[in-house]
């Protein structure tokens, strides 16, 4: 993956940096100019920890300067999101608390229009939003692992198993994805369309890392992966059978129906194995559980209002 | 109370059921097995871990698509 295009002067001096034009540290006084600025800012240096880009120096993963920046712009949206999360409450016992609260969402869906609805160069534009994240689907996730008490450790190890494909690397989620875009038409290159999304996705993408790099949000990692499995078989349905209704390819229309019976199964786990014996077992990880899903189901209902508003205009 | 054992005492020295029922939603099933539906067709499971649908309604039977949610609670399983 090369690096993408700059969104105003904190992404733009970032972006020197990582090529050697610019100092690595040295960030006081620099602001991001706006929303993009900053959620583009802050998803390159994530991205440093991933499978990074083809055009930066690995070791720039834990550069003290880049880190330090990092953890400013960290600071500005965790104060956001648990601030959006402030009235958030779940009820007990935890795990029937947890999935009645997920259920009670009513956000708008962009699968529910893709399904009546929308037009194919539509369905496309969605694809490249949701490749974003899709093409590394289930990483995030993978940070939290070893910093979990047995039972959940052990739930969440079976679950991402499944994301991973069962350890064939056919049938591996993200590959599955990479294969539905390149037979769409579209490049399946992880970070290929990242220039196309819009901030929300890219806020998306950085709650996904946020919580999953931290040990301390470890529990808002888990709650977002319980809200993101448990709103995505029903609305995974209505993706399949709007791409097909668009005629496109049946590896895209399968990606979602693997979707479908999966994430029936993730749901369980990681409600009742993951985020119920989590709480019991670190009861001090209760309200970051929370929320991690509420910020799942805000951030997508913030998208959906944003991508459907621009496709009625 | 040891590392890892919840406060209702169900530590991870008990073992993990093969079955898990879902209040309201499917059962869990863990490992390869085989389900026979009400034709007296086998399916075989094909992930580590399998909902069989327990609500009648899925689409994708004898797996769970997550129909049950559609449903009031009084017709949930």
């Amino acid at each position: 993956m090369l690096t993408p295009k700059a969104r105003g002067p904190l992404s733009a001096a970032v972006l020197d940096s990582f090529h050697g034009s610019r100092a690595t540290a040295g960030w006081d006084g620099q602001e991001a100019s706006d929303e993009d600025d900053l959620q583009l800012t802050l998803w390159a240096l994530y991205e440093l920890a991933y499978r990074g880009f083809d055009d930066v120096p690995a070791d720039l993963e834990w550069d003290p300067g880049l880190l330090a920046l990092r953890a400013r712009l960290e600071e500005v949206l965790e104060e956001r999101w648990r601030r959006r999360a402030e009235s958030a409450e779940v009820a007990d016992p935890f795990a029937e608390g947890l999935m009645a609260f997920i259920e009670a969402d009513d956000g708008p869906s962009v699968a529910t229009f893709v399904k009546r609805e929308a037009t194919r160069e539509q369905a496309l534009e969605l694809l490249r939003w949701r490749s974003v994240y899709h093409l590394k689907e289930a990483d995030p996730t993978s940070w939290t692992m070893p910093r979990l008490p047995v039972r959940a450790q052990a739930a969440l190890a079976a679950l991402q198993y499944d994301e991973y494909g069962g350890g064939d690397p056919a049938r591996l989620h993200r590959h599955l994805f990479a294969v539905g875009l390149s037979e769409s038409g579209l490049r399946p290159e992880e970070g290929g369309y990242v220039d196309d999304a819009p901030a929300v996705v890219l806020e998306q993408n950085n709650a996904l890392s946020m919580f999953g790099l931290h040990r301390r949000l470890r529990g808002a990692s888990l709650g977002h992966l319980a809200a993101f499995e448990a709103t995505s078989s029903l609305p995974s349905r209505a993706m399949a059978s709007g791409l097909r209704r668009l005629g496109l390819p049946e590896s895209m229309a399968a990606y979602y129906d693997e979707h479908v019976e999966a994430d029936a199964v993730h749901e369980q786990l990681a409600v009742r194995l993951i985020c119920g014996t989590l709480v019991q077992d670190e009861p001090e990880t209760r309200g970051d559980v929370v929320l991690g899903a509420f910020t799942c189901l805000d951030l997508e209902a913030r998208f959906a209002t944003w991508a459907l508003e621009r496709w009625s205009a | 109370m040891t590392a890892g054992e919840g406060a209702d005492g169900r530590g991870p020295e008990r073992p993990r059921p093969d079955v898990v029922i879902c209040p309201g939603g499917p059962m869990l099933v863990f490992g390869d097995l085989v389900v026979e539906d009400a034709d007296g067709e086998q399916h075989r499971t094909h992930r580590p871990v399998s909902a069989v649908c327990r609500c009648g309604r899925s689409a994708s039977a004898p797996w769970c698509d997550g129909t049950h949610k559609a449903l009031p609670p009084k017709l949930r399983p």
